[in-house]
């Protein structure tokens, strides 16, 4: 699924990064909580989270994350958008809460992350 | 082939504790430089991982920490020495979901006690020394090469 395909899903805004619409998008997770992500990400995730702070964008370019998506219309600060856009990472914000937008978008056949963390 | 001890490269990072708007920049940094070296990528995440994690902890817990990254032909090493308040159970520290963070740490997306399990998890090598009142210490190890 690409990066447009899911603005789409979403009815999300670009917030930066429309060049990059056409990534394909194999996987995604979601939350708020940055340790977590570290946890469970893998390269290619898409991150779902409601954290609009700078550690979101930070936290997606330490794991290779290919997108984020902000929910709840949430949109990071100045700082964040100024570091994806150096570290070309994509960012949308979508109005719809956590749970509608993951469920959203797994009907349409985008798997979760598997739930193994990251292992040496 | 170098011997094994040779250093390639030893570059140090100084990370200002409460500093939450600069928090993250050390390790942002510290995966460029790995990826302009040409480690393999699986390694750099789990170093990064560990890297970002353990700078969190420094802004979060410590008033300042040096950071010593060290790299020979095998071996990618962190050495981070903070002072700040230590930890007083290193045990309970080491435990998912054992906690003593501010909201305000929360509200960054850390503070839920997945910090040290987390670095521990994705280092080859993990040590931690710990006094309370003066500073914690940490040893971590990557193997650049399968097998080690």
């Amino acid at each position: 699924m690409t990066l447009r395909e899911i603005k789409e899903i979403l009815k999300a805004e670009i917030i930066c990064g429309e060049e990059h619409l056409d990534i394909e998008i194999e996987f995604a997770g979601g939350s708020d909580l940055m340790s977590d992500v570290l946890a469970f990400g893998k390269p290619g995730l898409l991150l779902l989270t409601g954290l609009s702070n700078a550690q979101s964008v930070r936290t997606a370019n330490i794991i290779d994350a290919k997108a984020i998506i902000y929910v709840r219309a949430k949109k990071p600060d100045k700082m964040g958008i100024a570091l994806a856009k150096e570290k070309e990472i994509p960012l949308l914000s979508t109005h719809h809460m956590m749970y509608t937008a993951c469920a959203l978008l797994f009907n349409q056949g985008l798997p979760g992350v598997s739930s193994s963390s990251n292992q040496k | 082939m170098k011997k094994s001890d040779e250093h390639v490269l030893s570059q140090q990072f100084e990370i200002k504790g409460g500093d939450f708007s600069n928090a993250g920049k050390t390790s942002t940094s510290i995966k460029e430089i790995l990826q302009e070296i040409g480690i393999d990528t699986s390694i750099i995440i789990r170093a990064a991982i560990a890297a970002y994690e353990a700078e969190m902890n420094v802004v979060m817990y410590a008033q300042r920490a040096t950071l010593t990254l060290t790299i020979t032909p095998e071996r990618l090493c962190f050495k981070l020495e903070d002072e700040g308040q230590g930890i007083d159970n290193l045990d309970m520290a080491m435990q998912e979901g054992f906690s003593t963070a501010t909201d305000e740490m929360r509200e960054m997306g850390f503070g839920a006690g997945m910090g040290l399990p987390n670095i521990k998890r994705n280092a080859d090598r993990f040590k931690i020394f710990s006094t309370p009142g003066k500073g914690t210490s940490l040893d971590l190890t990557f193997f650049l090469n399968q097998g080690e």
